[in-house]
C-alpha cells in the first residue's frame, strides 16, 4: 500500500513510534527511525524493519533542535531520494499539579511536544512542496481535547499540536500536502506504565470499551492516514481512545 | 545581468504560469503576477536550487518584485 514511499517517524525507538515505524514498513515504506537517546532500541527497530524487506536506518536528533532536525531531514532525503510521510510522534511527560509545576517542566514539554512538531514540519515542507505531495501525521493526545489534571504542560502542548495541524493543513493544502492529527487515549507503553494502579483504575472506568489501547491500534490509523485511502482528509484530529471522549 | 534575468524569468513563467511579456524587472509577484505568499516562498526555493545558494528568510521576505530577486542574486554572484 505504501510501496516505494519514504517515511520519517520521530521517537520511533519505543512505544507508539516503534509500532508506527513497523506498520509503515509492513506496507512497503522505507523508514527512518529517529530517537533521542535509546540508540540500541532504535537499532533493534531498524533490524526488525529490514527483515520486512524494506530499507531503514536510525538517526539521532532532538526534535526541538532546528539544526539537528534539518541535518536529519537532509540525511533521509539523501538516503531514500524522497520524503513522503512525516510522523511527528516524539513526546515526553513531566506531570505535576499546576501549583507545583516548575517553569522548567513546562518548557521541556512544550519544547519537545509542540515546538518539535513545528520544527520537523517546517524542515520537511520544502521537499514535500517540490514533490507536490506529502503526508504529515501529528501524534497529539485525547487529553489535548479534554484536559487532564496534573498535565497542564502536556495538555497545552497537545492542544497546541491540534491547532498547528489545522493551520498547517490549510497552508499546505494547495500543494497536496495533507496534515492530520491523531489523539490516542490510554495506550499501553512505557509512558503509561508510570501511572499508579489507582490512576489506571480511574482511567479504565472512563473508557466505554473498558480496556487500554495498544500501540498497534494507533499505528493502523496512522497507516490509513498515510495511504491513498485518506486522500480527502486533512486538518482532522482522529480520536483513538476506546470512546473516552466523544 | 541579462543572463540572470533570463534564468529567473524562465522559472517564473514555469512556476506561475504567466506570459513571458508580463515578467519585467518592475513586476511585483503578488500584484502583477498573481502569486500568493506560498507561491513566492516556492519561487525562492526554486531560485535557491537554480543558482545553488541559500537565501535567508529575512532576505527572502524583502523580495517583492522580479527585480528584487535578480538584483539579490547578482549581488551575491559579483
Ligand atoms: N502512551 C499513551 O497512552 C499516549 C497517549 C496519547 C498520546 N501519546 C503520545 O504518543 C507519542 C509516543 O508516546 P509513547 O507512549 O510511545 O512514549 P514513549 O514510549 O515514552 O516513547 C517516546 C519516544 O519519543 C522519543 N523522544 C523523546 N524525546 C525526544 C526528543 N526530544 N527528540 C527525539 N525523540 C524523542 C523517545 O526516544 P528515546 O527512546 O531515545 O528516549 C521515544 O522513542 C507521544 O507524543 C505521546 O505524547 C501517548
Amino acid at each position: 500500500m505504501l510501496k516505494g514511499k519514504s517515511a520519517l517517524v520521530t521517537g520511533a525507538s519505543r512505544g507508539i513510534g516503534r509500532a508506527i515505524a513497523l506498520e509503515l514498513a509492513r506496507q512497503g515504506a522505507n523508514v527512518a527511525v529517529n530517537y533521542a537517546g535509546s540508540e540500541a532500541k532504535a537499532q533493534a527497530v531498524v533490524e526488525e524493519i529490514e527483515q520486512l524487506g524494506v530499507n531503514a536506518f536510525k538517526i539521532q536528533a532532538d526534535v526541538s533542535d532546528e539544526s539537528s532536525v534539518k541535518a536529519m531531514v537532509k540525511e533521509v532525503i539523501g538516503q531514500f531520494g524522497s520524503l513522503d510521510i512525516l510522523v511527528n510522534n516524539a513526546g515526553i511527560t513531566r506531570d505535576n499539579l499546576l501549583m507545583r509545576m516548575k517553569e522548567e517542566e513546562f518548557d521541556q514539554v512544550i519544547n519537545t511536544n509542540l515546538k518539535g512538531v513545528f520544527v520537523c514540519t517546517k524542515a520537511v515542507t520544502r521537499q514535500m512542496m517540490k514533490q507536490k505531495s506529502g503526508r504529515i501525521i501529528n501524534v497529539a493526545s485525547i487529553v489535548g481535547v479534554s484536559g487532564n489534571p496534573g498535565q497542564a504542560n502536556y495538555v497545552a502542548a497537545k492542544a497546541g499540536v491540534i491547532g498547528l495541524t489545522k493551520t498547517t493543513a490549510k497552508e499546505l493544502a494547495s500543494r497536496n500536502i495533507l496534515v492530520n492529527a491523531i489523539a490516542p487515549g490510554f495506550i499501553s507503553t512505557d509512558m503509561t506504565d508510570e501511572l499508579t494502579d489507582e490512576q489506571r483504575e480511574g482511567m479504565l472506568a472512563m473508557i466505554p470499551l473498558a480496556k487500554l489501547g495498544t500501540p498497534e491500534d494507533v499505528a493502523r490509523v496512522v497507516r490509513f492516514l498515510a495511504s491513498e485511502d485518506a486522500n480527502y482528509i486533512t486538518g482532522q484530529t482522529i480520536h483513538i481512545d476506546g470512546g473516552m471522549v466523544m | 545581468m541579462a543572463d540572470v534575468f533570463d534564468r529567473v524569468k524562465d522559472i517564473i513563467v514555469d512556476k506561475l504560469d504567466v506570459e513571458e511579456s508580463k515578467v519585467t524587472m518592475e513586476a511585483s509577484f503578488k500584484d502583477d503576477l498573481e502569486a500568493d505568499s506560498l507561491d513566492v516562498v516556492e519561487l525562492v526555493m526554486e531560485l535557491e536550487d537554480e543558482f545553488d545558494m541559500e537565501i535567508a528568510d529575512e532576505e527572502a521576505e524583502k523580495i517583492n518584485t522580479v527585480g528584487d530577486a535578480v538584483n539579490y542574486i547578482n549581488s551575491l554572484q559579483s
